[in-house]
């Protein structure tokens, strides 16, 4: 594509033939105001609030369906541009009702900011302002507040163009127009979330956020979502130190990050809704272990050097084969590596099992969703598990168990007792070992000889590689909870106990090694781009 | 944070030879303390005599007599109410937010009046640590809360006690404080 030069607010800027002015001028640090246009929604040109002045032309233009030509000159804060945007910005609140206080979207507003930034006017209308419904719950996670909507049409761009499921339109006409269900929907697709996210004011809210806390108070983290094998780029938005508010939850709110290697602008409401788990009920918080039917709590350091004494000698007179050990894509690329080293390297575990069973498959979708509902299964295939390392699977495993072949279980972040069903129990109680190592309890917590307790995705620094090979950070947001660990610390302080060589103490040092050690990972850093890199 | 800071010396005054001496400065002051004295009584005697005179300074009985406190000074807060006597508080939490001791903490929940939208739950101000500078109420964008009760004796013995509730703050809610059997020193 040729190139244009063209000058706007007096900077020379470079742009393709065919770009758009407000484009262009993004690219040169220039924020055009504007509602409508979403690079990836289009641009209807119906808010009329990124009008510029373009020398030569008779009248102002709108940036966002304005072409660059060479030659342009752009002004975007002439006076007669700055006073055609406060105008807009006016016209938009004519009807407005200034709900503020109460509006959670307050602080991240685009009437707020431009108001602020564009308009300062006091306003000249003294009509009474026009009402409309309030409170609409338009689906399980969306409410809609039709007075405040500035009728911008992302979000019935959005379900026409991008999930196809057309539950929102414009309905009435001119000051009476509003945004409504089509009759017979409910907004429940698996995307429908996003629609928050692309509304510039408070008049589509996240039920689950609603009222919980001021976003003023939060701190984002750029991380990923740990949901399934695509890895979205998401903020984490936590709620650190005014913990009364959101019920004490210290994880309040997900919103997606852009990057367009991986998933643009979206994200899905399963992973939107992943913070819930972070805080739950369910999370364990300290080792334990089952001694004469109670379960009592331990030190890391005694539950390290007791387990390891019973892996070793269980080892020696039953033989390694019987040991198997159930991993998980749901683990970074750190943890499998310790993993590798630990039972693979050191013990030299019988069976080994990664792939996702019925217990990790879900729905999968031409937009973003992947049926793997693990984030990292590319990385443990990197990393040899299910190729140079052979598998087994749920049903050969069970066999095994029910034919006295297997004496040990070690499962970690999944519960075989939901995937054999009724045959889970008869299985466990032919096992002389059983560990559970999870973030969460579930029914194999309470049958477990020992409970180790993992740190969640949220609670601390790894590398996960999604299912295009691309390696991405999780950063840490919060610390883990109670006496929870990093999987691959767990395994690692086994394997010292064992009297293995395990010197890390910080995830950067094991993706150091990882790089070194495994060819996949060759020439990878720890410090990756927000984009991530592929493998 | 960015930011230059200046940094002005201000040089302390240097005491001369007659403040050094001592005697003499602190017979300045005893002469500042005994003219007022005898300025005092000499209007009050004029007014006792049924006298014409500038009024004398009036030394208030407090605590046997009620404080007086300016109609605009920042006493106790107080939460203001509708007409329908509903909170007028809104939970937007901009008190909470610009208050520099911390010490307002509100829980939101949902308002049943649809017009109303979002209100507290629960509001609690705790007044051993806020510094009465009046910020919340410049905050509020409901005039919900003001600090013109009037009431400036807020002691209790315990921190917890120090803490006021919603309906305390309303005034729904004497504030209850428990008076706990105290010792008196001078009782043996
Ligand atoms: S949409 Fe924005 S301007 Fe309107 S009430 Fe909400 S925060 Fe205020
Ligand atoms: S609800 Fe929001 S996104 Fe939809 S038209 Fe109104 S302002 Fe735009
Ligand atoms: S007066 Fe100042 S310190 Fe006290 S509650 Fe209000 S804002 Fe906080
Ligand atoms: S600023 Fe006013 S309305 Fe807002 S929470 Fe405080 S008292 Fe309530």
């Amino acid at each position: 594509m040729a190139e244009v030069k063209l000058t706007i607010d007096g900077i020379s800027v470079n742009a393709h033939e065919g770009a758009l002015v407000i484009d262009a001028a993004r690219s040169a640090g220039i924020h055009i105001p504007h509602y409508c246009y979403h690079p990836a929604l289009g641009n209807p040109g119906v808010c009329r609030l990124c009008l510029v002045e373009v020398e030569g032309a008779p009248k102002l233009q709108v940036a966002c369906r304005l072409p660059v030509k060479d030659g342009m000159v752009v002004k975007t804060r002439s006076e007669a541009a700055k006073k055609a945007q406060a105008f807009s910005v006016e016209l938009h609140l004519v009807d407005h009702p200034l709900d503020c206080p109460v509006c959670d979207q307050a602080g991240e507003c685009l009437l707020q900011d431009y108001y602020q930034r564009h308009a300062l006017h006091s306003s000249s209308v003294r009509e009474d302002k026009l009402h409309k419904p309030k409170r609409v719950e338009l689906g399980p996670n969306v409410m809609l507040d039709a007075e405040r909507c500035i009728l911008c049409t992302r979000c019935v761009r959005f379900l026409d163009e991008i999930t196809g499921t057309r539950e929102l339109g414009v309905f009435q006409r001119g000051e009476e127009g509003e945004i409504a269900l089509t009759p017979g929907k409910r907004l429940d697709n698996p995307y429908a979330g996003n629609v928050v996210d692309l509304c510039p004011v408070g008049a589509l809210t996240e039920r689950d956020f609603r009222f919980q806390v001021r976003v003023w108070y939060l701190k984002s983290t750029p991380t990923l979502c740990t949901g399934c094998a695509r890895g979205c780029s998401i903020l984490l938005q936590t709620n650190p130190e005014r913990r009364w508010h959101a019920g004490g939850r210290r994880a309040v709110r997900i919103k997606p990050r852009v990057n367009s290697s991986v998933n643009g602008w979206w994200i899905c409401d399963e992973g939107r809704a992943s913070w819930k788990a972070v805080d739950a009920p369910s999370r364990l918080k300290t080792p334990s272990w089952l001694k004469s039917g109670k379960a009592g709590a331990m030190a890391w350091e005694d539950a390290e050097k007791l387990l390891a004494a019973e892996l070793a000698e269980l080892c020696r007179v039953r033989g390694p084969e019987g040991l198997a050990v159930v991993l998980s894509g749901t683990l970074s690329n750190e943890d499998l590596y310790a993993a590798k080293k630990l039972f693979v390297e050191r013990l030299r575990a019988g069976r080994l099992l990664v792939k996702p069973g019925p217990d990790q498959l879900g729905e999968e979708d031409g937009l973003l969703r992947r049926q793997a509902r693990v984030p990292n299964l590319r990385g443990a295939q990197a990393l040899g598990f299910g190729a140079a390392l052979k598998e087994c699977s749920w049903d050969s495993l069970l066999e095994d168990v029910l034919s006295g072949k297997v004496w040990g279980l070690w499962a970690v972040g999944r519960d075989p007792l939901a995937v054999w069903g009724e045959k889970g129990p008869a299985a466990l109680s032919k096992l002389e070992l059983t560990v559970h190592q999870a973030v969460h309890a579930s029914a194999f917590t309470q049958a477990a000889r020992w409970v180790l307790p993992s740190a969640s995705w949220a609670e601390q620094d790894a590398t996960f590689t999604n299912f295009q090979g691309r390696v991405q950070r999780a950063r840490k947001a919060l610390e883990p909870l109670g006496a929870s660990r990093p999987d691959w610390r767990i395994f690692g302080g086994i394997l010292r106990s064992l009297g293995g060589a395990w010197p890390h103490e910080s995830p950067e040092p094991v993706f150091a090694e990882l790089s070194l050690k495994e060819p996949a990972f060759a020439g990878l850093g720890f410090e990756l781009p927000p984009e991530g890199a592929s493998l | 944070m960015s930011g230059r800071i200046t940094v002005k010396t201000v040089e302390r005054p240097r005491m001369g030879l007659l403040e050094q001496v001592y005697v003499f400065e602190a017979l300045r002051g005893l002469w500042v303390t005994s003219r007022h004295f005898f300025l005092n009584l000499w209007r009050h005697t004029l007014k006792a005599a049924g006298l014409k005179a500038e009024p004398g300074a009036v030394t208030i009985q407090y605590p046997e007599d009620p404080a007086v406190v300016a109609r605009r000074a920042r006493t106790r807060h107080r939460l203001l109410k509708r007409e329908d006597g509903s909170p007028r508080c809104v939970a937007c939490l901009l008190c909470e937010t610009i208050c520099p001791a911390k010490c307002i903490r509100i829980v939101a929940e949902e308002s049943p009046d649809v017009m109303v939208e979002k209100r507290a739950k629960s509001f609690e101000i705790d007044l051993g640590e806020c510094v009465f500078c009046g910020y919340c109420v410049e905050a509020c964008p409901e005039d919900a809360i003001r600090m013109d009760s009037g009431q400036v004796e807020m002691s209790a013995h315990s921190r917890e006690d120090m803490v006021w509730t919603m309906a305390e703050l309303m005034g729904d809610q004497p504030k209850l404080r428990p008076i706990r059997p105290s010792k008196d020193p001078l009782a043996g």
